[in-house]
């Protein structure tokens, strides 16, 4: 019996060619000490082989469609079994995706495995990041909520800073010119065709790439790189020192991987995806349409930039970005490549992640934007014994919108400043002007509010908190 | 002896011949080649513009009876966009905010947001629009008042017909480089 399942194995391998298949994996070598540093680029395929599973899932359950797609939605997350794990999967796997592709790009060009002979490894690494940044985009779309929606509207309108065919390109993207029953098609064909298309072939190449020119081996410092002799010294050195990268490195390729799943499978059954907002209706215009966090430092870079410039950075940003990580390569050609004898390098890496980081920060606190549900002062928390003056004040500082970007104590917003001491530094004529006139990023009430309105406003910010035992 | 010669020298020549008829057949090849994908990649390119480049109606759509919006308010109302497809479903309508001013002037403004086109909510009390994304804010008459946008709300074509106020149904407003 043995024998016989031995010879139908062996019959199978002679005919199938299993073992020549992993034969080059076998035989590839590897420079010895390319160890932990090394799992980021597999993890990120794996993260994509997550979301081509997880994703083939979806599409047994979703309808592209923009009349239904919501309620299909509702029907994964709600009804189906597993859907809404299925679903945190998909949106967690899209997170480790993003996030490890970072950590793969930060390791590649601290350790400067972008130079010869591996520049073409950088430029594909590229072009892959920018289609999983579509594949990011394009798919928080196919929620189409009414957050989704807003956002392919915003996508437009981020288009149309393109000069002369920014029209056109926004109504591309759209598939018309508003949103229409069309808008959901195109971004379903685009993210579940066309872009993972592109991807495919372009992850094919760049792991081709590896194979060609090789893993980068660990950089030394004092050991440069000099296009005319690394060929040589390279093959020499794998002919001395190599170990097969099967399975001397992957191994750890493959426990890294698992420790990702176990977090992404964690995150998806303890967290899930982001709730489903309202049905998607243009009509309804409570929406705040906000980016899933790989984009919030873009959203808030937005709110942040002073109007004059901001078309401008809209447009010209992320072409001078691109043409900038394009360049890398180019620019620095050969020598040092250990990160402690490039200072500069790590110094850009900290200056953009500590950028990023700020600009997600305050994007998840968005300062900006008005808080609509900001609680109303109650007259008795602010200011006992007011005059009816003063009441009035407060009533109008509810109603009038105050309360949405000025905090009280610790209620309202936060675009303005907090006025709960506003006594102390402006006069009652410096409040009134500052009310009437309004600032770059005030309105002026000046045309809104009658002179007893206003001098009940001014009247209740002189009075409130002026009592000594506040905490009353 | 003589056909060793002539043999040698047919050898010769049959190499020349091959290797002229191996660049012919690489060229025919790549010729072929470039010439399926043009017609393959034809139907991606309709497909793609087709919902771009098909022909739109004008629509002028009725809103309501004139004394349904009185003067010196503003009021939001939904219409159909022009040609919608029949699953279009909810995503066919837009919306609108109609002010009415003294002498029957009306003023059609879109809900998008001149900065990013997020949708601006009317603040009755306050007496401006303001914008949940990055804190735009405008006047009742439309122009900036605070915040990104770098220009005033847009407005549609409004007219009154027998007493019904009308809107055009116009593209998704688009904020240029220029603006």
């Amino acid at each position: 019996m043995k024998k016989k399942l031995k010879n139908i194995w062996l019959w199978l391998d002679d005919r199938g060619g299993f073992s020549d298949l992993i034969k080059p994996l076998k035989t590839h070598l590897v420079p010895p000490g390319s160890t932990w540093n090394y799992v980021w680029g597999s993890a990120t395929l794996f993260c994509l082989i997550i979301q081509v599973i997880t994703g083939i899932a979806l599409g047994f359950l979703y309808q592209p469609s923009a009349d239904v797609a919501y309620q299909s939605l509702q029907y994964i997350e709600n009804q189906a079994f597993m859907g809404s794990f299925i679903r945190g999967m998909h949106n967690w796997g899209a997170s480790g995706m993003v996030f490890l592709m970072g950590m793969h790009m930060i390791r590649v060009y601290i350790n400067a495995a972008y130079k010869y002979p591996r520049e073409m490894s950088w430029i594909t690494g590229v072009v892959l990041m920018a289609i999983t940044i579509v594949m990011a985009f394009t798919g928080q779309l196919l929620r189409w909520d009414n957050n989704g929606v807003w956002s392919a509207v915003v996508a437009a309108e981020q288009m149309g800073r393109i000069p002369l065919i920014g029209d056109s390109l926004a109504y591309f993207l759209l598939g018309g010119d508003t949103i229409n029953g069309e808008t959901l098609n195109r971004f379903f064909a685009m993210h579940v065709f066309l872009f993972p298309a592109l991807l495919f072939l372009m992850v094919i190449y760049h792991l081709y790439l590896v194979f060609k020119n090789g893993i980068s081996e660990p950089p030394k410092v004092g050991r440069l790189v000099d296009p005319k002799t690394y060929k040589k010294w390279y093959e020499d050195m794998l002919l001395k020192k190599g170990v097969p990268f099967f399975p001397d490195a992957i191994w750890r390729d493959a426990v890294f991987s698992a420790l990702v799943l176990v977090v992404i499978v964690c995150l998806a059954w303890f967290v899930g995806a982001p709730a489903l907002s309202d049905a998607p209706d243009l009509t309804n215009v409570n929406a705040n349409p906000k980016p899933d966090w790989y984009f919030t430092w873009i959203f808030a870079l937005f709110a942040l930039m002073p109007m004059q410039i901001e078309s401008y950075v809209m447009f010209l940003g992320p072409l001078i970005g691109v043409i900038l990580i394009f360049s890398i390569p180019f620019l620095s050609k050969g020598g040092e490549r250990s990160p402690l004898r490039r200072p500069w390098a790590i110094a850009g890496v900290i200056f953009i992640v500590l950028t990023i980081s700020s600009l997600w920060y305050v994007g998840v606190q968005e300062p900006w934007s008005p808080r609509f549900d900001a609680k109303p002062l109650s007259e008795y928390t602010t200011v006992p014994n007011a005059s009816p003056e003063v009441k009035k004040g407060i009533e109008l500082f509810n109603t009038v919108g105050c309360i949405y970007c000025h905090s009280i104590g610790d209620d309202g917003g936060i675009r303005g400043p907090n006025l709960s001491d506003v006594q102390n530094r402006l006069t009652r004529e410096q409040m009134v002007i500052r009310i009437v006139n309004g600032a770059e990023n005030m309105p002026a009430y000046g045309g809104s509010l009658s002179k007893e309105e206003l001098d009940a406003i001014v009247s209740f910010l002189e009075t409130q908190y002026k009592t000594p035992n506040k905490g009353n | 002896m003589m056909a060793c010669n002539c043999e040698d020298q047919q050898t010769e020549e049959d190499f020349k011949k091959a290797v002229d008829r191996r660049g012919f057949l690489t060229k025919i090849t790549i010729a072929i080649g470039g010439f399926i994908g043009t017609v393959l990649a034809f139907p991606l390119i309709t497909s793609m513009l087709d919902p771009v480049t098909r022909k739109k109606s004008v629509n002028w759509r009725e809103i309501g009876d004139v004394n349904e919006f009185k003067e010196n308010e503003i009021k939001m109302v939904s219409f159909e966009n022009a040609s919608p497809y029949e699953w279009s479903g909810k995503i066919a309508y837009s919306a609108a905010y109609i002010r009415r001013e003294e002498n029957n002037k009306f003023t059609a403004f879109s809900v998008n947001c001149a900065h990013l086109g997020c949708p601006v909510r009317w603040e009755a009390d306050a007496e401006l629009f303001m914008c949940p994304c990055h804190g735009g804010v405008y006047y009742k008459d439309g122009s900036r008042a605070a915040g990104p946008p770098p220009r005033g709300l847009y407005t549609y074509p409004i007219r009154i017909v027998n007493n019904q106020v009308e809107i055009e149904t116009e593209a998704l407003p688009i904020t240029n480089i220029s603006s």
